[in-house]
């Protein structure tokens, strides 16, 4: 037999010639229609229900198709959205009471955008907002937290389009109601009444999503197919600026890899950054397709740190602690992994927040106070360059986060690294995110220290990651996320007075306080402060990143197509 | 061999009922409920909200009342409601098992078409150009991790050259092309991770086979060299390759978990696996009991074949 060079090559040509001909028959290439957005993102919302489950998915779809009364803007402020004017204790919109129990109570009075309408040309009135506060305090209706709506002790309907609501605790937040979120009574009510405790399963947002009553956003839910894509249309009865795009399709790709791919082929316009490419995939992404895409960072709310076991010996003593930062160079790990986009954080407050405190003292990369700070704590016997104490015990913690996330493992083996420096032995143990978070974290089994972030809003008293009623226990079956078992009865009660204080220059004091005394007892670690990567193309604008809980497409109509 | 069937469908119902007293104690046993995961994802949650939900969900119950409760509804047809998708299980299921049968059928279908005749060729003349050719596509095939041939895939044919879709399912309406384009990828992912055991197999049995006696016999009768192959040669060593192709096709699941991943199309393998991670009971149950009875029914088949291949195998 003999080989002929050229038979491999001819036997391909038909088949090159079909795969041609497909490509040319389905997809006929070039760029998007004009007037059409394909965001791709990494999760599938559970379900649309603006209530039930916490989940961004959800949250960055519905700010699309519905609107808050009030949200935090890009410069972080308190802005009205569906509500005309924000209430204050100046404008009389908001009056002290005292209730009928004697308590401190506040009402605050919002009047609803008079040309707000469901997309089914049903005005939003009080009564949807009677109805909210009616499904969000029913025990059985399934809402994750009641919180908010429980708070609300009574509701007044002044008229169609103003109500009172007055709550018996007054906070500094009293004019904050991002989380009230109003359901269209109209269509809903029918159904919750029904059965109240299977209202979850037979809600409208799931089992007719496509109904434009359901949204007074501006867009409305055209097509939902659950796992791969939401479609959205412009609602026609949208009282606010017209948004540029006449449909937008939310596509999910869970795998970033193709994720990536799907955007370099044209099939996704946009990777959205609050759930897309991690930040190490998004500075490649940029060193190799920079020029055919803007990509953007924004650092926000998202607080990377190690939780400490404080139950642990070794890390109950603050001196550890405060050696396991001196130790260190959080700086480099910022520059060398993240090219300085992630800032380090040095507490638990970010910078950006008005009540951050820049005096607050800081712990710089110094190994020789690590060290000292160790041998005073005992750990002062070096063996095979580990520290042992007196008693012969091995200065060794065990670190953990989430396997298989590339970024937080990259960041443990620095950390372990630097940690070796100074003589402490560190264990990397990492576990499935199910299993880190559902039980390991959760029930505080870990034993040292455990990586992982918090992602809040901006002046969030941290009162279920600090105060010492928040330590899980059997005893309130593992409810509160305080995992450090951190207990300070000063903190305490800075927690207490913060809430209530509405003086904003004696609430700046009480911060200070209370980031003062995290930093001196390091209950955590901060590491780093994340950023989001938006990747938009050039023809794209108006897309502002926020930096806290609250997504860009909280102004999806202000986005503007160059095309 | 109606009466066989019968009874291998009963004990595979049989079958079913214990493997969900053993997945619904399994996924039982897993860390940690779907509260905790709603604590996570919530710092505002409250120790009060957590306990509450735990009731509402049924969650405070004992696993054992949970599975009797699970039971009694499936008896009645109601499998239970997925917490990830808030709809019934069924209404998630059966279009995704419809995909996996889809990329599945077709993948087997190709890879057999291909692996058979190859895999015969390379046994006839073993040690010749054709045969080294045949051995080097099945170690490719069995080398190759399906996730790094998809995404290769994806670069040549969605990036590159832009002719395919890099992923995802065709829009609802499409027409017949554009099912066909999107399942293109997938389908020659999963092919080719699949062709290289089974062309292995064809080739091995199709060589025992050539060395048995009835072979030289059927030689010597005479017969043509294409009677003695297809009739003799590839009829028996199709036997110990239908045992392997039976017991594959509950493992294709995990393969097109991978598939289903990287190309995000909506499977079965992508949908029990977000359904254990996200403790979504209901669905990681159903969904791991479907993937039970397509390997009950492809072994089933299995049998069935062996009494076409071999006449003396009788189930009478």
């Amino acid at each position: 037999m003999r080989w002929r060079r050229a038979a491999p090559i001819r036997a391909l040509r038909p088949f090159a010639a079909l795969a041609f001909a497909l490509s040319l028959a389905f997809f006929p290439g070039g760029p998007a229609r004009a007037g059409d957005l394909t965001i791709g993102m990494t999760q599938f919302p559970s379900t649309l229900h603006p209530l039930i489950d916490s989940m961004l998915a959800k949250t960055y779809v519905n700010s699309m198709v519905r609107r808050p009364f009030t949200a935090y803007d890009q410069e972080w402020k308190l802005i009205c959205m569906l509500c005309t004017e924000l209430p204050s204790l100046e404008n009389g919109l908001a009056v002290l009471e005292t209730t009928a129990d004697g308590k401190n109570g506040i009402a605050v009075t919002y009047k609803i955008q008079p040309k707000a309408t469901w997309g089914d040309g049903t005005p939003v009135t009080s009564a949807d907002v009677m109805f909210a506060w009616e499904v969000g305090r029913h025990p059985l209706s399934g809402v994750s937290n009641l919180e908010l709506y429980k708070r609300i002790i009574a509701i007044d309907v002044l008229d169609d389009k103003t109500v009172t609501l007055h709550t018996d605790k007054v906070t500094f937040e009293y004019a904050a109601i991002n989380d009230f979120l109003l359901l269209p009574a109209h269509i809903e009510r029918p159904i919750f009444e029904a059965d109240p405790a299977s209202y979850r399963s037979r809600t409208a947002f799931d089992s007719d999503p496509t109904n434009p009553g359901l949204a007074f956003g501006p867009y409305r839910v055209s097509e939902v197919e659950s796992g791969a894509r939401i479609v959205l249309v412009r609602n026609e009865t949208w009282w606010g600026q017209k948004p540029a795009f006449d449909k937008i399709t939310v596509r999910v790709i869970e795998n970033t890899a193709a994720l990536e791919a799907n955007l370099l082929s044209g099939a996704l316009d946009m990777i959205t950054g609050e759930l897309g490419l991690t930040l190490d995939q998004a500075l490649a992404f940029e060193k190799r397709n920079g020029a055919r895409f803007d990509v953007m960072y924004k650092p926000g709310l998202t607080y990377e740190h190690l939780d400490l076991n404080l139950d642990n010996p070794i890390l109950a003593d603050k001196r550890v602690r405060k050696a396991l930062v001196h130790a260190l160079d959080r700086d480099s790990i910022s520059e060398r992994l993240f090219e300085g986009r992630q800032p380090v954080a040095h507490g638990s407050v970010s910078a950006l927040d008005w009540v951050h405190d820049p005096e607050i003292p800081k712990y710089p990369y110094d190994p020789a106070r690590a060290k000292a700070l160790l041998d005073e704590a005992g750990w002062s016997d070096l063996k095979d360059g580990v520290r042992h104490n007196a008693a012969g015990e091995r200065l060794m913690i065990e670190l953990m986060t989430t396997a298989g996330n590339r970024s937080r493992e990259l960041v443990e083996q620095v950390l372990q690294s630097q940690w070796k420096q100074v003589g402490i032995d560190v264990r990397i143990r990492n576990e499935p995110a199910r299993v880190f978070f559902g039980e390991t974290v959760s029930k505080r089994k870990f034993t040292g220290a455990a990586m992982f972030a918090w992602l809040s809003a901006p002046e969030n008293v941290p009162r279920t990651t600090l105060h010492s009623e928040s330590i899980p226990s059997e005893d309130n079956a593992w409810g509160g996320q305080n995992y450090t078992g951190y207990n300070n009865a000063e903190m305490d009660a800075l927690l207490e007075i913060i809430e209530t204080e509405l003086d904003r220059p004696k609430r700046k004091a009480l911060w200070s306080r209370l980031q003062r005394i995290y930093v001196e007892d390091l209950p955590a670690i901060p590491l780093y402060w994340r950023a989001a990567a938006f990747i938009l193309p050039k023809w794209l604008s108006g897309v502002r990143p926020t930096g806290h809980q609250d997504p860009t497409t909280l102004w999806v109509e202000e986005w503007t197509d160059s095309r | 061999m109606l009466r066989y069937i019968a009874q291998r469908l009963s004990e595979s119902a049989l079958v079913l009922l214990i493997m969900s007293f053993v997945i619904y104690g399994l996924i039982g046993l897993m860390p940690g409920d779907p509260i905790d995961l709603m604590i996570n994802a919530d710092p505002k949650l409250t120790a009060a909200d957590a306990a509450r939900l735990r009731a509402l969900h049924g969650l405070d119950r004992p696993i054992w009342e949970r599975y009797l409760t699970w039971l009694g509804g499936a008896m009645q047809g109601d499998f239970g409601f997925s917490r990830l998708h808030s709809r019934p299980v069924l209404e998630i299921l059966w279009p995704r098992l419809g995909t996996t049968v889809i990329l599945m059928g077709l993948s087997f279908a190709l890879a057999l078409l291909l692996a058979v005749p190859a895999g015969l060729l390379a046994a006839l003349k073993p040690r010749s150009w054709r045969d080294a050719a045949v051995n080097v596509i099945a170690f490719a095939g069995i080398s190759v991790p399906p996730f790094w041939l998809a995404i290769l895939l994806i670069i040549v044919f969605a990036v590159l050259l832009g002719w395919l879709p890099a992923g995802g399912m065709a829009p609802r309406g499409a027409g017949l092309g554009a099912q066909i384009a999107h399942l293109a990828l997938p389908v020659a992912t999963l092919t080719l991770a699949t062709l290289g055991g089974i062309l292995r197999f064809v080739r091995a049995a199709a060589m025992e086979a050539l060395r048995q006696d009835y072979v030289r016999t059927a030689r010597a009768k005479g017969l043509g060299e294409r009677q003695v192959v297809l009739g003799h040669v590839l009829r028996n060593a199709m036997i110990p390759v239908v045992t392997i192709l039976a017991l594959n096709f509950g493992a294709l699941f995990s393969g097109a978990l991978i598939t289903e991943t990287m190309f995000g199309t909506l499977g079965m393998g992508k949908t029990i696996y977000d359904s254990i991670l996200g403790n979504d009971f209901n669905l990681a149950l159903v969904g791991l009991l479907l993937a039970t009875l397509t390997t009950l029914l492809a072994n089933l088949l299995a049998d069935i074949c062996y009494a076409w291949l071999d006449p003396r195998i009788s189930y009478d």
